[in-house]
């Protein structure tokens, strides 16, 4: 492999300058002359007929602009996967669960408008509310959406292989359930967005978004304008986790009311309506069964998973079927069935957050493979070298592992985490686990179908020769996108980093399909790379005009031109650049050609030098149906080893440490991949320990904020090894693919494991509560009649 | 009514007549353009908007402005000065310790509170300066490096 100059170092984050000084500027921080601010009101009802809407009182209210219903909305459907469009803007004729758009005001200030919210008067005739899948699915229960008996959302079934055969060559068939919570992204900046018209009619929407393209689109369908005149800025976005990566009805409604009042107008969700938007990690209830043979073969899986999806389908067509997809890899199976459900009920709607889909799944199947392990007297993490696939294998599901550093992250953590040391040495109290896992770097195929780039670039270098100007609508939303990009077209151009600019996060700059499904580094990657060599030709190609040299023989690296053979004679143009530059003081004396001298004069030659760049990925994955979600160009892949202590006598789980290991191809920022792995992992433990979010009896979220919410803090957070596994990857630029999202996969399993380990329990249900360990542990104890 | 306060934001003198339900975080973020210190939940819980007050670190959003009358105030802008970046700036910078970046000037701010009072914490004593601070981004680890890098 070539050797890079700026890929796979730990250069500073381009970004992280400015946001260490305040100076980073996120949705909130704008404001615009004559601004308006905008308020929501939604229902506070779970389930009910709306009967009619009286805003006259609030229209009346001083300060008030606009006052806008689904009259001034319209019923154009939306949603995020076109086939399942089940949203409008504002609720029609009925209310589906607490936090339902129902109107929006306008005005001069944030007071006035909450005040207008209030004066809206509805009348609601209540309708009887389903808050579960039990209660959704029962004969007779009231139904969310026509044309969706049951409250079915989406039903998936599939079978690769044969999984009866399968179980019945087994030795050993291992069935087991497991349940999460329905998770909150809890991402730190809450959503907020400015909308405003220019006199030509042209709208610019600014919000906190991961997919200024996907929202593009959307905006201008429920509005009924083109593309062409809607423009969506991404400025700083406090992150997002998947929560952010579709249009939320705050934006629609933002843009509705700058329409209407012809001015600009800001809103932003409180912390409490992050909670009721949700969009979040669903709750899902599998039940898996696994068959092995006794020297540890796996040979089926048969998979059912019910998802608790809310009102709303958002992205849980996607979800439903990344659930069963995800679930084979990384091991060698050859049989597996899928049946997925998702079903429709009166809370908010779930969607697509770190590892879609795929986490639980996961974390029920791994703890399998250490039963099966423990039945058969194998060590676990020989188990999984055993039925582990290799680089080029395909899975059933057809999902092909390009490169696959799994057996080298496997061994990265036995020795990280000292396992051979550990494992059945601890005493009783601390335990040491294991699990692996994978995802996508990128989806295959866009959300809506479509035959699109996933992604442009522009390289733009600038008319003095000195800079390169990288134009992405990518989004950085913190996990280091720009930074990535930026090196990728200093090294692609033979520059150093410090000469690159980059702006992204504008959907006038190009297609990006955005921060989603792990796809960026990739996508974005490639179509960068891809444009700074078309930069990079043609200027390499006008020095051959020039010097009468083949373009062959000609590189730029580390910011210089580079000769094979003999340097040919370049004076001529180190005068007429220096002739240009009359005065100057930094006249280029090296006794190499600049790539400033050269850029220079190939803009003297044919005007400004601009690369294009794009990608979409090959034809990817099965015919089968569904066989859309899942497939990708590459994947990423993950070992942890969990290392816990479990209080016997509270039920109290305290994490150790933690050893991750991930192959993330070549990695293209070594820290930001570390970044990202310890990131997921944080957020892996949050799930698997204490987070939940928790309704009342009527379908209100009772912990709406960050204080009964529980995420990780700094007192919880264990230490983490990360360690870096490359590989390379030959559909990735440079041979880079995905590491935001894999590395959550082994977490829970990993910790659910090492608890066992120490405490001889299995939980088959999250988040691991003292009370919800203790009571295992006393139950463990009244069978194996211990005291 | 609005009632007049005095107060100094990174040492520069403010007389500003403020609404008496308005929070310190408003004040700084929509009054005076500091819009370096963020709003995470507007309820104390997330520490985005620590500022520090009197040598102490606060969360911004639950001080009213009027409270904030003859105080000393350092945000996130005081921080940097003619020579560069604050130290503490750099820090997180060079070891990674920002990913969205909106946690992160109310986490440099309660590090220089307790680096102020503490030159040599201890890692328990680093968990616990930041413990108000929630990061959703970093798992903590880069900024636990990056804190560590600053002791004397
Ligand atoms: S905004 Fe003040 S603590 Fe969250
Ligand atoms: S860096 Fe995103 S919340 Fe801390």
């Amino acid at each position: 492999m070539k050797e890079f100059d700026i890929i796979s170092t730990r250069a500073n984050r381009i970004d992280t300058p400015d946001k260490a000084t305040g100076r980073a500027v996120f949705v909130d921080d704008i404001s615009r002359p004559g601004m308006l601010y905008g308020a929501l009101l939604q229902s506070p009802h779970a389930h009910a007929k709306i009967l009619s809407i009286d805003t006259s009182k609030a229209e009346k209210l001083k300060g008030v602009k606009a006052v806008i219903t689904s009259k001034d909305a319209g019923s154009i459907k939306y949603g995020v996967s076109p086939a399942r469009y089940d949203e409008t803007v504002f609720a029609i004729d009925k209310v589906r669960y607490v936090g339902d758009e129902i109107a929006a005001v306008a005005a001069e200030s944030l007071d006035i408008a909450l005040a207008a919210v209030d004066l809206i008067k509805v009348e609601y005739e209540i309708l009887p509310a389903v808050l579960t899948i039990e209660e959704a699915m029962k004969d007779g229960a009231p139904l969310l959406h026509e044309g969706s008996p049951k409250n079915l959302c989406a039903e998936v079934h599939q079978e690769f292989g044969n999984v009866e055969e399968g179980l019945k060559n087994s030795d050993i068939i291992i069935t087991t359930k497991m349940k999460n919570k329905r998770q909150d992204g809890a991402f730190i900046e809450m959503q907020g967005c400015i909308a405003e018209f220019d006199n030509l009619g042209v709208l610019t929407l600014t919000s906190s978004t991961q997919v200024p393209h996907y929202v593009q689109r959307t905006v201008a369908m429920v509005l009924g304008m083109d593309i062409g005149k809607v423009r969506v800025i991404k400025p700083y976005v406090g992150a997002g986790f998947g929560i952010k990566a579709s249009a939320n009805p705050m934006e629609l409604a933002c843009c509705i009311l700058a329409r209407k009042t012809k001015k600009p107008v800001k809103m932003n969700y409180t912390r409490d309506q992050v909670f009721m938007l949700a969009r979040a990690r669903h709750q899902f209830s599998h039940t898996i069964t696994t068959g092995a043979k006794k020297d540890g073969t796996l040979m089926a899986i048969k998979h059912e998973c019910w998802l608790d999806g809310g009102a709303y389908t958002s992205f849980g067509i996607a979800t439903v079927y990344y659930t069963g997809s995800l679930l084979g890899g990384p091991y060698k199976l050859d049989n597996m069935s899928y049946d997925g459900y998702r079903v429709y009920n009166n809370k908010p709607a779930c969607g697509a957050q770190r590892g879609h889909g795929a986490v639980i799944a996961r974390a029920a199947f791994e703890q399998q493979l250490d039963m099966i392990a423990e039945k058969i007297g194998m060590d676990p993490l020989e188990l999984r070298i055993k039925n582990m696939m290799e680089t080029g294998d395909t899975t059933c599901n057809d999902l092909n592992m390009s490169s696959f550093g799994m057996s080298e992250c496997i061994e990265a953590v036995r020795k990280g985490s000292g396992w051979d040391q550990k494992k059945g040495k601890m005493p009783k109290g601390k335990g040491i686990g294991m699990a692996c896992g994978f995802f996508v770097s990128g989806a295959g195929y866009p959300i809506y179908r479509s035959d699109t780039w996933h992604g442009t670039v522009i390289v733009k270098l600038t008319e003095d020769g000195g800079t390169a100007l990288v134009y992405t609508a990518s989004a950085e939303i913190g996990q280091g996108s720009d930074t990535a990009f930026a090196m990728i077209a200093a090294e692609t151009l033979g520059i150093p980093l410090e000469n690159v600019r980059l702006a992204s996060g504008d959907t006038d700059m190009g297609v990006d399909l955005g921060a989603y499904s792990s796809r960026q580094t990739l996508m974005t990657g490639h179509a960068t790379k891809d444009a700074a060599e078309h930069a990079k030709r043609q200027v390499l190609e006008v020095l051959a005009e020039q010097l009468k040299a083949p373009v062959e023989n000609m590189d730029i690296r580390n910011g210089f031109v580079e000769f094979k053979g003999a340097a040919p004679d370049f004076s001529e143009l180190r005068t007429r650049y220096i002739k240009e530059h009359r005065g100057w003081i930094d006249n280029p004396t090296s006794e190499k050609l600049s790539f400033k001298e050269a850029s220079r004069i190939a803009f003297l030659e044919r005007g400004s030098i601009v690369g294009t760049g794009k990608y979409k990925p090959h034809n990817l994955g099965g015919k089968f149906k569904g066989a859309a979600v899942g497939t990708s160009p590459a994947y990423g892949c993950s070992a942890q080893v969990a290392e816990v202590t479990v209080d016997m006598e509270t039920g109290q789980v305290t994490i150790d440490k933690i050893t991750d290991a991930h192959d993330c191809g070549k990695a293209i920022n070594l820290t930001s991949v570390e970044g990202q792995m310890q990131g997921s992992v944080s957020m892996g433990i949050g799930e698997a320990m204490h987070e939940e979010v928790i309704f009342d009896k009527q379908g209100r979220v009772l912990n709406h904020d960050l204080a009964e919410y529980k995420i990780v803090t700094s007192m919880d957070m264990p230490k983490v090894e990360a360690i870096v596994v490359e590989s390379d990857e030959p559909n990735g630029p440079y041979g880079a693919k995905e590491v935001g999202e894999g590395a959550i996969m082994p977490t829970i399993p990993a910790i659910l494991n090492a608890v066992y380990d120490a405490a001889g329990v299995r939980l088959n249900e999250l988040p691991l509560t003292p009370e919800r360990v203790y009571n295992a542990i006393q139950e463990y104890k009244e069978k194996n009649k211990i005291k | 009514m609005k009632k007049i306060i005095h107060l100094t934001i990174n040492e520069l003198d403010h007389e500003i007549a403020v609404e008496p339900n308005k929070t310190l975080a408003d004040l700084l973020r929509y009054d005076l353009k500091l819009t370096g210190t963020k709003k995470g939940c507007d309820t104390g819980d997330c520490g985005a908007c620590t500022v520090i007050m009197n040598g102490d670190p606060v969360n911004s959003c639950l001080v009213l402005a009027v409270q904030t009358n003859g105080s000393r105030i350092e945000t996130v802008e005081g921080l940097s000065t003619d020579e560069g970046i604050h130290p503490i700036q750099k820090a997180f910078v060079e070891k990674g310790a920002i990913q969205c970046g909106y946690c992160t000037p109310g986490m440099i701010m309660s590090t220089k509170s307790l680096l102020d009072k503490n030159p040599n914490p201890s890692e328990q004593e680093i968990r616990e300066g930041i413990s108000g601070n929630l990061c959703r981004c970093t798992g903590y680890t880069k900024i636990f490096e990056a804190i560590e890098s600053l002791r004397s």
